[in-house]
């Protein structure tokens, strides 16, 4: 069964990809909407199987590369984290390409895009499935292909190639850093199998290993290799430019791509490395460091956004930071949780959104909008239900997976740790207000379009509707559903091997029982953060300009995303272009060249013809020559003849 | 067919063919069908007996199989001496597998003098599979060195515009390194008084010869691999050949430095080879990231092509003298998958080529729309060139890398740099010419693949996944000669290393 519920998708893939073109939009729509919805279904029950039933099972299909003591299979591997992540992948991915129907209905090329989501789907639960490192590789740039693809669909865009290309190259940097990871722990294991290396972690905690000629400790390195592919893949500060520009792509990507599934392949990654990231504290503040840090600044970038996804964008790149964080002091099932969580209410914001931009006539700019909730009202409570729980609104999924994520930081006792909680705690109240500011400026006051726009302002079909209905019941009801099974006090009972935590990292058991004031604040600064956004966009319109008029270079750099992509244009493409071109003309023109075979032709040319001119046809010249040439062996001889 | 013997028939099966071609007469234009369907069935025909070569070959030996051997000059041990072991036999099948390809691509492309081009051809394919049968010292080097005469005519005289500067610029190279390894090869006859291969591969010459026999091989192959500084007649020869030339000469002509560097440098002169490591390395490393840099500027498709050929052989010779299991399979796997994804990246150029006649790239953009079969077969040559998984591209660079990371952690990070380049390069040439909106007026009206060129792609992609998905088919032959290759390898170490302790 898991075997089909892995493959339909790719079989979709290929009919759609292959045949689309004879068989028609149609046909290619139903292909891939209904292998997918059976392998969702499936997926279920694979849940309920293994998750709920606990029978954790391996499936080996066939032998990939085998090289010397280097043997990996092309193999399916269940346990609950697997099972969590085909249900969030397959669900999600099935209300994406139903909703799809609806929304691409107007483009040309749909049997393609049907092919690539299903193409996508497949290849991300091949990572998520895999039972060793390189297949996980392997899924890891699928859906990066994948993800390439889609988010330069509309290849007539110019800004949709480029954006296209940033994010396949920033993401290969954080493969650079994977590979390296994974030939790290072929070193230290001897193989890539996780039950290998798990079995072996605990002996090697203390081992250390030369890397770059200096020793380190061993699975500190690994780790923080590792952990640079999952900062390239989930968006982290540093390697997240890439996320905000992958919006260029059609709405129903962004949502099942770049907010519930691939960008959470990062998150997935150390927590199926679990076993090894308990092993080295410094990897673990590393990796709180970084997604405190993430969450925070994609926060900040995200109150100041106008255009409607990307403002969604930067909250998927700072909510991935919690689930870091939530890693980083050892919450790795409260990681996963609100994975799960996010992975709905985020697709339904995603999909929301673009139910709007579907009813503005593809506009995407929230100061171009206003005053359209009476037409598109079922959209609009169903954007409510979305920002509720993204803010973390009491009994929302949000609330559950981000307050238990954020106890777990203050309880980690860390220093790390609670930073983590308070700079997650500005962010939910940020959080909180870009999601209201987003509301508020979309739906209510006044409409801010122009009466052509606002006269065609409707509401989706029900084939787009749908989808979203399904999303919006996983925003309300995961995180009550999931919570006493997720991170409870019994969790390990429903996880079961599949996450290891060490008992030197109780963060998660102490999470319940932190003092009140802890528990209550995210909820208090989410509702005030929703207060301010109410004081600005709706009470006092004029506070917002006043204020970004005071603070003008903070705007700014705020707009500007803290300068990121103007620092590594400056650092590193426009000196990449500059040495290229210096390399080639300088290089391999001049020097190589000039010196080399060029050169060498030169010069005999140049020889010749010196030779040439000594053949002047003067019997004198000849003579003067020879008599030189006698002198010249006269003296060779009486010299040698001592 | 028990006792046939199959390499030779293999070898020189195409003479055959070129011996029928050349007795062709008539009329222009029936001379010319004529010469590409013989020469077409003459290659495939080579193909399918060398699909027997494989059959008959058995893996699990790592010796050399299939031999045959007759005297050849009375009285010197100099011999016709034929073999293939777990690492030629897959140069053989792709020098095979290639050829029918460029023949096909060569019917609409190559006008003029078409039954010459197909003789050159012939001739060129025959002395490709010989030198990767020879097993003698003299025998490799006559085929070594023949290679270069066809290739020479087919650029010279089937080129563009700048063809005869590109010629000679490919021909004082590699004369260069040529002749000094003839003085290399005729040392090493009279130190151990045979030509035969495997007896100097268990002979051990003293450790200051080895030096100086290593730098002269090392001339010779360095300029084939290329390596840099000695890559820059690559990018011209390439971008002047014709589209076939350009596919056998990334395909199978670089080939032949690597395979050099395998079947004498390392196992004839191990001590001389773990001494100039740390050099190959440098050079590689130079390789892989200059090469990239440049390739990333280039106007030219097939110039980028070319440097991107430079950089990904680089990881060839990184894996060769990595010397271990996963370097060197992964550097003949990679050398394998860049003959077929190299060399379908020049058909890809050639395709459209032949419609615009430019290679520039400013020329091109929003092929796409008209042309969506070629947009997704360049799409699929393009992930593996970058190496994506799955595809043939990665199983090579991914092991390559393992290896080295186990000997030299520097070399890994260095060379896998080239993971992230090679996106940017690669993905940079197909936004421009496929991508983007499809402006230009001349392009409007730009067909897309016609089904001789789908034919001619078709194995291609087959070969792509096949040794992406299911690479154990091509391993596993190899592993017994790579072990023994190591082994003797190590051996020749541990016994250098003792004779330099005793010497203390």
């Amino acid at each position: 069964m898991i075997t089909a519920t892995v493959f339909l998708p790719l079989l979709g893939a290929v009919v759609a990809g292959l045949f689309g073109r004879f068989i028609g939009d149609r046909a290619a729509q139903i292909v891939t909407c209904t292998l997918l919805i059976a392998s969702a279904v499936m997926a279920g029950l694979i849940f309920q199987k293994v998750a709920l039933g606990g029978e954790a099972q391996t499936v080996v299909i066939a032998e990939w590369i085998r090289s010397g003591t280097m043997a990996v299979n092309w193999s399916l591997k269940v346990d609950t984290l697997t099972a969590v992540m085909l249900i969030v992948v397959t669900w999600v991915s099935a209300a994406v390409h139903v909703y799809s129907v609806g929304y691409m209905s107007h483009d040309p090329s749909i049997w393609r895009f049907q092919s690539y989501l299903s193409l996508f789907t497949f290849a991300m639960l091949m990572l998520v499935t895999s039972d060793n490192l390189v297949q996980m590789f392997f899924g890891w740039e699928g859906v990066g292909v994948a993800s390439y693809l889609l988010i330069g669909f509309w290849y007539e865009k110019p800004s949709a190639s480029a954006a296209a290309i940033k994010a396949f190259v920033v993401n290969r940097v954080g493969d650079f850093g994977f590979a390296l990871g994974i030939f790290g722990v072929y070193v230290l294991f001897g193989s890539v199998g996780f039950d290998a290396i798990f079995a072996a972690a605990p002996d090697k905690a203390a081992a250390s290993i030369n890397f770059f000629g200096v020793e380190w400790h061993a699975i500190t390195i690994c780790c923080l290799l590792l952990f640079v592919g999952a900062m390239g893949k989930s968006a982290q500060l540093g390697l997240h430019t890439w996320l905000p520009d992958a919006m260029e792509g059609p709405t129903p990507v962004s949502a099942l791509i770049h907010a519930a599934t691939m960008v959470t392949a990062g998150v997935f990654m150390v927590a199926r490395m679990s076993p090894l990231f308990e092993f080295s504290d410094t990897a673990l503040t590393v990796v709180t460091v970084v997604g405190a840090a993430t969450a925070i600044f994609a926060a900040t970038v995200g109150c100041v956004q106008n255009d409607i996804k990307r403002v969604i964008a930067y909250s998927t790149c700072s909510q991935l930071g919690y689930m870091f964080f939530a890693i980083g002091v050892s919450a790795y099932q409260a990681a996963i949780f609100h994975l799960m969580t996010h992975a709905f209410f985020k697709a339904l914001l995603f999909l929301g959104a673009g139910s709007v931009i579907h009813a503005m006539s593809d506009e995407q700019d929230i100061r171009r909008m206003g005053g359209i909730w009476k037409h598109v009202k079922v959209t609009w409570v169903l954007m409510w239900i979305g920002s509720l729980a993204l803010a973390g609104i009491p009994f929302f999924a949000g609330y559950y997976s981000k307050d238990t994520i954020l106890e777990a930081a203050w309880a980690s006792h860390t220093l790390a740790g609670q930073g983590a909680y308070w700079l997650g705690c500005t962010a939910a109240f940020l959080t909180a207000f870009y999601s209201w500011r987003l509301l508020l400026l979309t739906f209510h006051g006044r409409p801010r379009a122009d009466e052509h726009v606002m006269a065609h302002v409707h509401e989706s079909p029900a084939v787009m509707l749908i989808p979203l209905l399904f999303l919006a019941g996983g925003a309300l009801f995961a995180g009550w559903a999931g919570y006493e099974a997720f991170v409870g006090h019994h969790n390990q009972d429903f996880w079961r091997s599949s996450i290891l935590v060490t008992a030197a990292h109780p963060s998660l058991e102490n999470a319940h029982h932190v003092p009140s004031w802890v528990a209550l604040l995210p909820t208090v600064v989410a509702v005030s953060g929703i207060a301010l956004a109410y004081l600005f966009y709706v009470f006092a319109p004029g506070l917002p300009v006043a204020l970004a008029n005071t603070f003008k270079g903070v705007h700014q750099f705020l707009l500007n995303k803290w300068y990121f992509d103007e620092l590594y244009d400056w650092l590193f493409v426009k000196p990449a272009f500059k040495l290229g071109r210096g390399l080639w003309q300088g290089g391999d023109g001049a020097l190589i060249d000039g010196v080399g075979p060029d050169g060498v032709a030169a010069a005999t040319r140049v020889v010749a013809q010196k030779v040439a001119r000594m053949q002047s046809g003067y019997l004198y010249h000849y003579a003067y020559a020879m008599l030189i040439g006698v002198a010249a062996f006269v003296t060779w001889y009486i010299f040698n003849a001592r | 067919m028990n006792d046939w013997p199959l390499l030779s028939l293999t070898t020189f099966l195409p003479l055959l063919g070129a011996l029928f071609i050349l007795t062709i007469r008539g009329e222009t234009e029936v001379v010319a069908r004529n010469a590409r369907n013989v020469a077409l069935l003459t290659s495939i025909a080579t193909f399918v007996v060398s699909l027997f070569i494989l059959a008959k070959f058995n893996g699990a030996s790592p010796d050399f199989q299939l031999k045959e051997t007759a005297l050849w000059f009375p009285g010197t041990t100099i011999a016709y001496s034929m073999g293939v072991d777990g690492i030629s036999v897959w140069f053989v099948l792709l020098s095979t597998f290639l050829c029918p390809i460029c023949i096909l691509a060569a019917f609409g492309s190559v006008e003029k003098r078409v039954k010459e081009y197909m003789v050159a051809f012939m001739i060129l394919e025959t002395m490709m599979i010989g030198m990767f049968c020879a097993l003698d010292l003299v025998l490799f080097y006559i085929f070594f060195e023949a290679v270069l005469i066809p290739m020479f005519i087919i650029i010279g005289v089937w080129g563009g515009a700048r063809r005869v500067y590109a010629a000679f610029k490919f021909f004082l190279y590699t004369l260069l390194g040529s002749v000094l390894m003839l003085v290399a090869m005729l040392a090493m006859y009279f130190d151990a008084h045979t030509t035969d291969i495997p007896s100097l591969m268990a002979h051990s010459f003293p450790f200051k010869m080895q030096l100086w026999l290593w730098l002269a091989f090392f001339a010779s192959f360095a300029v084939k691999v290329p390596m840099w500084p000695v890559h820059t007649w690559l990018p011209d020869a390439h971008v002047e050949a014709p589209t076939g030339g350009s596919v056998i000469l990334a395909g199978v002509l670089l080939k032949m430095g690597a395979y050099g560097f395998i079947r004498f440098s390392i196992p004839m002169l191990p001590d001389a080879s773990v001494y100039f490591t740390p050099l190959i390395y440098t050079l590689s490393i130079v390789a892989v990231i200059y090469t990239s840099l440049v390739a990333l500027v280039q106007e030219d498709m097939k110039k980028l092509i070319a440097y991107s050929s430079v950089a990904h052989m680089g990881y060839v010779t990184i894996g060769i003298f990595a010397m271990t299991t996963q370097g060197v399979e992964g550097a003949l796997f990679q050398m394998l998958s860049h003959g077929i994804v190299s060399g379908a990246l020049f058909l890809c150029v050639g395709v459209i080529y032949d419609r615009m006649h430019t290679r520039e790239i400013s020329r091109y953009g929003g092929l796409a729309t008209r042309m969506p079969k070629y947009a997704a077969v360049f799409m699929l040559f393009t992930m593996a060139s970058v190496g994506l998984p799955g595809t043939a591209g990665f199983v090579g660079e991914f092991l390559v890398l393992m290896g080295v990371f186990q000997v030299n952690t520097w070399v890994a990070f260095f060379a896998a740099t080239g993971l992230v380049l090679g996106a940017a390069y690669m993905l940079y040439l197909y936004r421009r010419v496929v991508f983007g909106r499809l402006t230009r007026e001349d392009l409007k009206g730009i067909l897309d693949m016609s089904p001789r060129e789908i034919a001619v792609f078709a194995p291609l992609v087959v070969m792509t996944i096949w040794m992406g998905v299911a690479p154990g088919t091509f391993l596993e032959p190899m592993h017994a000669s790579v072990s023994k290759l190591i082994q003797n390898y190590e051996l020749a170490r541990a016994a250098h290393d003792g004779l330099t302790l005793a010497a203390r």
